[in-house]
C-alpha cells in the first residue's frame, strides 16, 4: 500500500537524522577540550564593558536609573582619560525583565564583545541566572542592589548592601525604639521570603513577635485584605519586602485603613527615592527606609555625585541607593584594575581586597574575600518633598557578611 | 514545477474521491517531503554548525526548542482548533522533571540540590524529588508527565464540550496556578529563581563548547523526529478527522466518531511535544524557572505560530524560530526600542499575511492539494462518511 511506503520513507529518513547525530556527538566529545575562559579583546585603545539591565518590562523603571549611573561614572572616568590609558566603550544589552534573557545577554556579552566586565542586574533571579554564565567564562560581574545575601560567587563583586548592612541595622533601629511585635508584607519572591526568614530568626532572638507574614505575587495591587489583617494584629511596626507596582497599591490602602506612620511605622527596604516619587509622596509621608545612601547624605562626594548626575539627567531626577552603588561600582572596578595593572580578570580579583573609593555614602573598601563591600547602614524618614532625610546611621561601615555567620541567631539559617 | 495537471476544482470536488487516499498525486508529495526533510537536516546539521558561533549555535538551540512546542501548538491548534494558551504549563512539567534530574545529579548521591539548604533550610530531600535521582523515572517523566496531565485536564474538558474561548481561558489559567504553586513552594521549587546552575548532563560537562554543540544536535535531530511524526499524524486519517472536528464538531458526532477523544488525543500529543522542549531546554540553556512558562511565555509560544502559519506543519516551526530570532537581533540593535519593533512585526504579519510566513509558500504552490490552512474540501467529509461505514 502506499501508505506503508510513505511511512518506510519517513522511517528510513528518522534513523538517518538519529544516526548522524548520534555520529556527530560521538565524535565530537572524544576531543576532549576544556571550557576555557574568554579573555576580554583590550587591542584597541578601547576597553569594552557590558551594561546589562532591564530596558523592557516590570523592572525597567528602577533598572533604567541604574544604567544612567553607570553611565554617567563611564562619562567621568573617560573624561579623565579612562582606564590604564584606555577609553571605556559601554556595550548596552536589554535584560528585558526576563531572567532566561539575562543569562542569553550575558553571554553574548562575554563571548560575542569580549567585555572586560559586566555592570548590572537588578533582582535576585537575574542574578541567580547569569551567575553560571559567568562563573564557566571566568567574567565578571558587579551587581549594585541590595539583596538577601546567602551567596559569594568568585566571579561576581556586590557592590550593594548584604542582609548585615541593611535589614539587620534596620531591626537594630526598630528595637532601639522599642518595637516589640512586627508584621511582614512582601513580595512573592526570593528576596523577601529570605530576608523574612532573617527577620523571624533577628526576632525570636530579641524578643520580638512576629504577628503576621503576608506575600502578595509580583505586580500585585491587591492590598485590602493585607492591610486589614495588618490593621487587626495591632503589630508595633510593619516590615515591608514588597518590590516595584505592589508598594503603590499597599501603601494608598494603608492610609486608607487610616494607618499612620506615627501610630504603625512602615520599615521598608525597597523604596528609594525614585520610587518615592511615583508612590507619591502624600502616602509615603513619615514613613521609614533602611539603605545605605541617600540623596541627602552629607559629603563633598555626594554633592559633587547628584550635581552630575542632574546636569546629565535632569534637575527633577532623584538619586538613589542602587543608583549610587551602580556609580560606585565602574570606579571600584577602575581601582582594581589600575592595583593589578592589567584587565586580566584573575588578576583584578587578586587585586580588589582593601580597595577604598570616597563615594558619595561615604568611605568604601572592597573585602576580598567575600567580593563585598564595607558599606555605612542607614535609616531615614521620608519627608514632604519626596526625600529621604537620616534619622540613624551605623556611624561606621559594617563589614560585609553574606551568610551572618558573626551573628549567633543566625546559625539555622545557611 | 507540476508537469501533471491537477485541476484545484478537480481535487476539491466530492465525486471523484477516491476511497483511501486523496487524489493529488501521492508518491510525488512523499518524496518532495523526503527532499524537504533531508534539507532541513542538511541545514541543521551541516550548514548551521558550520556558519554559527558557539554562543550563536546554542542560541539556535534554544529557538529550535520552542520550535518544538510550536509543532504541538500547530497540531493541536491550527489543525484541532484547540487555542492552548498553556502549553507553558507541560514546557515547564518537561523542563522541571529534567532539571531536578540533573540538580540531583550535579548534587551527587545523598547530598541536596544547593537552594534547598539556602532557601528551604530542609534537612532531608522531599520525598517527591527522590524519583527523580533515577534517570530512569526523569527522562520518561519529561514526556509523560506533561501527557498525564494533558489527558486528564483534555477528557475532563472535552467531553463536557468547553470549547473556543472557555478552554484558552482555562488553559491560560493553569498556566498562571502552575506559575503560583511553583513560586509559594521557593523551598523545594526554587521559587521565583527557578533551578538555575546546571551544570552536567548524564555525566557530561556543560560548559565544554563540545559538549554545548552535543546538545544541540539531539535538540535538532528531536525536532525532525518531531516533524516527522507530526506529518505522519496529519496524514492520516486521524489527521483528516481532526480537522474535520475543528470545523465543524456536531457533524462529526452525526457520523458517529466521539470529537472529544480526538481532540483529547492532539492535546495530549502537543502536551508531549512541549515537556519534551522543556526537557531538552534545561541543558542547552542551564536553567528552567517560572518566568519560563507563565501566561507571557506560553502567549509567545502561541504568537511564534501566528506568525509562522498554524495549520501547517513547518509555518509554527518556521514563526517560532523568526520570532525568536527576530527578538535577539532586535534587541541586540536596538536594546532600547526593540520591544516596539517586535510588536511592529507582528502587526504587519497579521495585517498583510493572516495565514502567517508559511502563506508566502502557499501563495507560490497554489496548486498544492490542500489550502495552507488545511481546509478541507468536502470531499473530506465523504471520505469520512465512507471509513466510518466501512469501520463500525
Amino acid at each position: 500500500m502506499t501508505l506503508n511506503r510513505g511511512r518506510r520513507i519517513l522511517a528510513g529518513a528518522m534513523t538517518l537524522v538519529a544516526a548522524a547525530a548520534l555520529a556527530a556527538c560521538g565524535s565530537k566529545t572524544t576531543d576532549g577540550n576544556t571550557a576555557a575562559g574568554v579573555t576580554a579583546d583590550v587591542s584597541g585603545d578601547t576597553v569594552k564593558v557590558g551594561l546589562l539591565n532591564s530596558l523592557s518590562g516590570t523592572m525597567a523603571i528602577s533598572e533604567v536609573t541604574v544604567r544612567d549611573a553607570i553611565m554617567l561614572a563611564i562619562e567621568e572616568i573617560n573624561a579623565a582619560g579612562g582606564v590604564l590609558d584606555k577609553k571605556i566603550e559601554p556595550v548596552g544589552e536589554d535584560g528585558a525583565s526576563d531572567w532566561p534573557t539575562f543569562a542569553e545577554k550575558a553571554e553574548k556579552l562575554i563571548r560575542e564583545d569580549r567585555v572586560a566586565a559586566v555592570f548590572g542586574c537588578w533582582t535576585s533571579a537575574s542574578r541567580k541566572a547569569v551567575k553560571p554564565v559567568f562563573e564557566k567564562n571566568k567574567a565578571l560581574l558587579f551587581y549594585p542592589v541590595q539583596y538577601e545575601g546567602l551567596e559569594q560567587s568568585p566571579y561576581i563583586f556586590y557592590t550593594g548592601a548584604t542582609t548585615n548592612q541593611q535589614i539587620v541595622p534596620g531591626l537594630d533601629y526598630l528595637k532601639a525604639q522599642g518595637a516589640t511585635s512586627l508584621y511582614l508584607v512582601g513580595s512573592d519572591y526570593v528576596f523577601p521570603r529570605t530576608a523574612n526568614k532573617i527577620i523571624k530568626a533577628y526576632a525570636e532572638a530579641n524578643g520580638m513577635t512576629v504577628l503576621g507574614e503576608d506575600y502578595a505575587p509580583l505586580g500585585s495591587t491587591e492590598f485590602g485584605t493585607i492591610t486589614n489583617k495588618v490593621k487587626s494584629a495591632g503589630a508595633d511596626a510593619v516590615f515591608n519586602t514588597l518590590n516595584g507596582d505592589s508598594n503603590v497599591a499597599f501603601f494608598k490602602e494603608y492610609k486608607s485603613a487610616g494607618l499612620t506612620a506615627a501610630a504603625m511605622p512602615v520599615v521598608s527596604v525597597s523604596i528609594a527615592e525614585e520610587e518615592v516619587k511615583s508612590i507619591g509622596t502624600q502616602y509615603l509621608e513619615g514613613q521609614l527606609t533602611a539603605w545605605n545612601y541617600y540623596q541627602t547624605t552629607p559629603g563633598a562626594a555626594n554633592e559633587k555625585f547628584v550635581a552630575a548626575y542632574k546636569a546629565k539627567y535632569g534637575a527633577d531626577k532623584p538619586t538613589s541607593d542602587p543608583m549610587e552603588a551602580a556609580y560606585v561600582s565602574v570606579y571600584l572596578w577602575k581601582a582594581m584594575v589600575e592595583k593589578a595593572g592589567t584587565f586580566d580578570v584573575e588578576k583584578v580579583r587578586g587585586a580588589s581586597d582593601g580597595i577604598t573609593f570616597e563615594a558619595p555614602e561615604g568611605l568604601v573598601t572592597v573585602d576580598g574575600a567575600t567580593q563585598h563591600i564595607a558599606k555605612t547602614a542607614r535609616v531615614g524618614k521620608v519627608g514632604a518633598d519626596g526625600l529621604i532625610t537620616e534619622v540613624w546611621n551605623s556611624g561606621q561601615p559594617i563589614t560585609p557578611d553574606p551568610y551572618l555567620k558573626s551573628y549567633p541567631w543566625a546559625g539555622g539559617l545557611s | 514545477m507540476t508537469t501533471v495537471a491537477r485541476d484545484p476544482v478537480a481535487a476539491a470536488d466530492p465525486a471523484p474521491a477516491p476511497p483511501t487516499r486523496p487524489a493529488a498525486g501521492p508518491s510525488r508529495h512523499r518524496y518532495r517531503a523526503a527532499a524537504g526533510f533531508a534539507l532541513g537536516a542538511a541545514l541543521l546539521f551541516a550548514v548551521a554548525p558550520l556558519l554559527l558561533s558557539d554562543f550563536r549555535l546554542s542560541l539556535l538551540a534554544k529557538y529550535l526548542c520552542v520550535a518544538m512546542v510550536a509543532v504541538g501548538i500547530g497540531l493541536a491548534w491550527g489543525r484541532g482548533g484547540m487555542l492552548t494558551l498553556g502549553q507553558g504549563v507541560f514546557f515547564g512539567l518537561g523542563g522541571y522533571a529534567m532539571a531536578m534530574h540533573l540538580k540531583l545529579a550535579d548534587a551527587g548521591p545523598g547530598n541536596m540540590p544547593d537552594f534547598m539548604t539556602l532557601y528551604g533550610q530542609l534537612d532531608e530531600l522531599p520525598l517527591w524529588w527522590r524519583p527523580f535521582a533515577s534517570p530512569w523515572f526523569a527522562l520518561p517523566a519529561t514526556v509523560l508527565l506533561p501527557m498525564a496531565v494533558a489527558f486528564v485536564l483534555g477528557s475532563l474538558v472535552f467531553r463536557r464540550r468547553v470549547r473556543g474561548a472557555y478552554f484558552a481561558i482555562l488553559s491560560q489559567a493553569l498556566a498562571a496556578a502552575m506559575v503560583i504553586l511553583l513560586i509559594g513552594q521557593q523551598g523545594t521549587t526554587g521559587g521565583t529563581n527557578g533551578l538555575t546552575d546546571i551544570r552536567g548532563f548524564f555525566g557530561y560537562d556543560l560548559n565544554d563548547p563540545v559538549n554545548q554543540r552535543m546538545v544541540y544536535f539531539i535538540i535538532a535531530g528531536t525536532l525532525l523526529a518531531l516533524l516527522a511524526l507530526t506529518r505522519h499524524l496529519m496524514q492520516s486519517r486521524y489527521g483528516e478527522l481532526l480537522v474535520a472536528v475543528r470545523d465543524s464538531e456536531e457533524r462529526v458526532r452525526f457520523l458517529g466518531y466521539d470529537p472529544a477523544t480526538v481532540k483529547v488525543v492532539a492535546y495530549v500529543v502537543a502536551a508531549g511535544m512541549a515537556g519534551l522542549a522543556g526537557a531538552l531546554f534545561v541543558p542547552a540553556v542551564g536553567i528552567i524557572s517560572p518566568a519560563l512558562i507563565g501566561i507571557v511565555p506560553s502567549i509567545e509560544f502561541v504568537i511564534g505560530v501566528a506568525v509562522g502559519g498554524r495549520a501547517t506543519l513547518l509555518g509554527p516551526v518556521l514563526g517560532a524560530v523568526a520570532v525568536a530570532w527576530a527578538r535577539t537581533a532586535l534587541s541586540e540593535r536596538f536594546p532600547g526600542t526593540w520591544t516596539y519593533l517586535q510588536g511592529l512585526l507582528f502587526v504587519v504579519v497579521v495585517a498583510f499575511l493572516p495565514g502567517g510566513l508559511a502563506s508566502l509558500i502557499g501563495l507560490v504552490r497554489r496548486r498544492d492539494r490542500e489550502r495552507p490552512d488545511g481546509e478541507p474540501g468536502p470531499g473530506r467529509w465523504q471520505r469520512l462518511r465512507r471509513r466510518r461505514e466501512v469501520t463500525s
